[in-house]
């Protein structure tokens, strides 16, 4: 079936919700989201925690929470959700039309939009990635798929559980297991300190007597037809296995949180650039890719570690599309190259106009302590007690003082005081 | 008919099934297709090159059933795939020289080559490889073009020939484990499997690794099945460059070397490396570093270039079934009248196969000394399912028309649709790795991360399985353990303590 439309969100999870409704609050009358489950929200339906929200909504809420209050909302629009939805192709046709196929149950369709907004999230990294060697048994899983198997559907994957990663997924899933009466045995992390935020750590291993061990690593899984155990090893600074300090866990389920990487393929596919460094698009403060007219948000964007800076994503996109679409055009600028510098592993926007206030996300390679945050050519500093390769850093750097850039470049270095 | 002859095929790997096909054609047999495996190709079959070889490998004069078979079932399988509807490119390979004492073992090749039939085979310069294989590395000095080499999708063959089996008679005994073979008087009375026992006149060996222990139960054989490793990598499907032709080094004694080559698929495979095991080791088929490590460093002499490492989305092992003395053993026995070994099937295995079971047919045919009655409705023809992700965009429209489930993306790595997962099921798949084989649902870059529990919900929806039942690969490789408060109730129910611990 053929459809025309102003703006086509694609991605039904916070980021792709906060800009269905947000573009439609702001004027946009022809908005139509494609999300891939029948149930909106993402990933956030399964994550029955809490520590979502307080940013966005101002209050502490459990995954499921956050999505409905974003579905309550977008029940106030007219947006059509297009559920069950997987698309499957986009094509850029010139500045004001852009073309998605895809498929849903009994509908082959076809999308003709002004403009679009991509907010496909992420996925989870496999074993295979990482490197895990040994056997190939069942009760290997990654944390989100875990996490569905038990929230969503009721299944318990395994009585003994190791984890493979301290991130906060990682954590909220050795306490999800200890919940429901499984032994977490371990949860392994090859970096020096843990992944996750600290809160975290303590709510999430040492109230439950989780053992953490800080520089392991999982490098063979052992069983033949269900796991019977992991090899760990421990590694020196710069990460390699220090020869003969293996020993085994027992267990019946590895649960893998290995890191996310945005599912960015078909973005890629129509002739987005892609960031070597955050794995989404590169885009300007607009959050518009190299594609005119194409936005993204969320997690394909680049892996969030709040829900909340997602959906503000979502939101900063729309603002964009919704001028895009009724303006016919974004305000020209020559774009500056945001550089990360010293201990900035990435940065997004990767682009700025100068014409707008900017949120910047980035993230560091190495923890600090004491750290001044310098956005060099305009002479702004910002003091961190700390920075960690796992939290985020966001800052909102108003217009006027952006425009005081005068080469071709903003460059971000990380120096301790 | 009054005199059918009773057969039991042990294993329904790639030979097994390509026996059982064979034998489908006839009236005289009643064909009874055994397998351990809850599936069919969970063996050696499914974890290989999946090469259809030209046949120049095999010396006449130290392997003579190897080096004629070959020949001979490569020449079947261009007819064998059409009729049955088998994944394959015929893209021909290249043995790669990069050195003089190398372009000799060529030679060596080309000749054997040619006594063993092999047609159009030629011995190329640089300049051609390149023609032929842009991404061959420069360093080549010659080539061995053999144009008539296949890559196949082994998995899919076996499934092909049990499917078509099937349609034409054939019974398939899953989940059935022998466990001893009844032979009075020198003559083979049935089998005994760990459900029934199965009276049958004659039992074709054809359980792989495992052939070895299945003649000795019928006290013939007094050979050995050791397994020989192989590890592989294989890259995502955007990964590049690629390769247009099979490429393989000179061949070692004990092995035709690590292989790039590109899947029927579309994915670039590097591997096997060869690691023999000792007899206890037949389940071993664990990767490790310095076989994966081997296996790069191997491929990378070969071409060019391969993608990046963080484009490989997977690694796994098989193992070959070397047998004592390295060629097939494809005989009957003077001392146990109605036993046929079928075994030993190292590579070239699976190219093999279909000259195997014409062989098998011949000795079954002269020991009996009957006339073979061919069956007025055999069916030679069999279509594999309809891949959604291969038609173009009308062709999708319309058949998401005539049945709504070709709509539903199940695996959006791979855009397999639910509609292809049902009908997998209903050939016979139970299990995710059922499903996964014959349909690619989670072989994408997520590996099954973001579809397994979809593909197993259809599975627990059309078996009328729960859920957390639903296997990988069988008993003991459920996806889960129980609900979700299956561990709480228990600890309820065995201590009654559970409220007041909490």
């Amino acid at each position: 079936m053929k459809r025309k439309c102003d703006l086509a969100v694609i991605g039904g999870g916070p980021s792709g919700l906060a800009a269905a409704i947000k573009s439609w609050n702001l004027g946009v009358k022809a908005v139509v989201l494609i999300h891939e489950n029948d149930i909106l929200g993402g990933v956030l339906p399964q994550c029955i925690h809490t520590g979502f929200g307080l940013h966005y909504f101002g209050e502490d809420l459990t995954g499921p929470e956050f999505a409905a209050k974003l579905v309550e909302q977008l029940k106030n629009t007219e947006v059509e959700v297009l559920n069950g939805a997987y698309a499957s192709q986009l094509q850029v046709e010139s500045r004001n039309l852009k073309r998605i196929y895809g498929y849903r149950f009994g509908e082959a369709f076809e999308i003709e939009s002004k403009a679009v907004i991509y907010a496909a999230g992420c996925r989870e990294r496999s074993r295979f990635e990482v490197g895990i060697l040994g056997d190939r048994p069942a009760g290997v899983y990654t944390a989100g798929e875990a996490q569905t198997l038990m929230d969503i559907y009721g299944i318990l994957p395994g009585s003994e559980i190791v984890i493979v990663g301290s991130g906060d997924v990682g954590l909220i899933m050795a306490r999800r297991f200890a919940l429901e009466g499984a032994k977490v045995k371990a949860v392994v992390e090859i970096m020096p300190y843990p992944g996750g935020l600290t809160r975290n750590v303590v709510q999430c291993l040492e109230d439950f007597n989780i053992p953490l061990y800080l520089r392991h690593s999982v490098v063979e899984i052992k069983g033949l037809r269900r796991v019977e155990s992991v090899k760990l090893v421990r590694v020196d600074e710069n990460l390699n296995p220090i020869p003969n300090t293996d020993f085994e866990i027992k267990c019946d389920a590895v649960i893998l949180a290995v890191g996310l990487k945005p599912k960015s393929e078909l973005l890629a596919k129509a002739g987005a650039l892609i960031d070597d460094a955050t794995g989404g698009p590169i885009v300007n403060d607009w959050l518009e890719t190299t594609l005119p007219g194409v936005f993204a948000a969320g997690n394909v964007l680049v892996v969030n570690d709040l829900v909340d800076y997602a959906a503000e994503q979502g939101e900063r996109a729309a603002e964009s599309a919704a001028k895009f679409i009724l303006e016919g055009k974004l305000p020209l600028a020559k774009l500056k190259s945001v550089v990360p510098g010293r201990n900035v592993r990435l940065i997004v926007p990767q682009l700025v106009s100068c014409l707008q206030d900017v949120v910047f996300y980035g993230r560091v390679r190495k923890p600090e302590e004491n750290v001044l945050v310098r956005f060099e050519e305009i002479n702004r500093f910002f003091k961190l007690p700390a920075v960690r390769p796992p939290e985020m850093f966001r800052f909102k750097i108003p217009a006027k003082d952006l425009s005081r850039i005068h080469g071709e470049k903003l460059t971000i270095n990380i120096m301790e005081v | 008919m009054a005199n059918l002859i009773r057969v039991a095929i042990v294993g329904a790997g790639v030979v097994g099934a390509s026996i059982a096909r064979a034998l489908s054609r006839f009236e005289n047999f009643e064909v009874h297709l055994l397998e351990k495996e809850v599936d069919v190709g969970w063996g050696v079959s499914k974890a290989n090159t999946g090469i259809i070889h030209a046949g120049y490998d095999d010396e006449p004069e130290l392997y003579p059933l190897r080096a004629k078979l070959c020949v001979e079932g490569n020449r079947i399988w261009h007819k064998w795939v059409k009729e049955l509807d088998i994944p394959i490119r015929w893209c021909g390979s290249l043995v790669l020289a990069f050195n003089e004492e190398e372009i000799e073992v060529l030679k060596d090749l080309f000749n054997r080559g040619v006594r063993n039939g092999v047609q159009d085979l030629r011995i190329i310069e640089a300049d051609e490889i390149r023609l032929l294989e842009p991404n061959a590395s420069k360093n080549a000095l010659a080539g061995l073009w053999a144009p008539t080499a296949g890559q196949i999708s082994p998995w899919d063959a076996v499934f092909a020939l049990v499917e078509n089996s099937i349609a034409n008679g054939v019974k398939l005994h899953l989940a059935t484990e022998v466990k001893g073979v009844r032979v009075e008087r020198e003559r083979v009375l049935g089998l005994e499997t760990n459900r029934s026992f199965f009276e049958v006149d004659w039992v074709i060996n054809a359980a792989g690794l495992y052939a070895d222990k299945i003649a000795r139960m019928a006290g013939v054989g007094g050979y050995h099945i050791k397994p020989r490793k192989g590890e592989y990598l294989i890259f995502d499907r955007d990964a590049e460059p690629k390769v247009n032709k099979i490429l393989f080094p000179v061949p070692t004694p004990i092995s035709k070397g690590v292989v790039v080559t590109t899947t029927v698929d579309g994915n670039l495979m590097i591997g096997p490396n060869a690691q023999d095991l000792t007899e206890e080791q037949k389940e071993d088929k664990s990767n490790t570093r310095e076989g994966l490590e081997f296996v790069w460093s191997s491929a990378s002499k070969l071409v060019e270039k391969l993608p990046p490492k963080n484009k490989i989305i997977r690694f796994f092992a098989g193992l070959r079934p070397e047998p004592t003395g390295g060629d097939f053993i494809i005989k009957k026995y003077e001392e146990v009248f109605g036993f046929i070994d079928a075994a030993g099937t190292r590579s070239p295995g699976l190219t093999s196969a279909p000259a195997i079971a014409n062989m098998v047919l011949d000795i079954l045919k002269s020991s009996l000394d009957i006339e073979l009655k061919p069956k007025e409705k055999w069916n030679p023809y069999r279509r594999r399912i309809k891949r959604f992700s291969e038609l173009t965009l009308d062709e999708r429209s319309r058949l998401i028309n005539e049945e709504p489930r070709y709509g539903r993306i199940i695996c959006t790595d791979e855009m397999v649709t639910e509609m292809e997962i049902v009908e997998a099921i209903r050939r016979g798949a139970t299990t995710i790795d059922g499903v996964k084989f014959r349909t690619r649902a989670c072989m994408g870059k997520c590996q099954g991360s973001s579809c397994m529990y979809k593909v197993a919900v259809i599975i627990s929806r059309e078996l009328g399985i729960p859920l957390w039942k639903v296997s990988i690969r069988g008993p003991e490789t459920e996806i889960g353990i129980g609900d979700v408060k299956a561990l709480l109730s228990e600890e309820k129910e065995e201590t009654g303590e559970y409220e007041k611990k909490m």
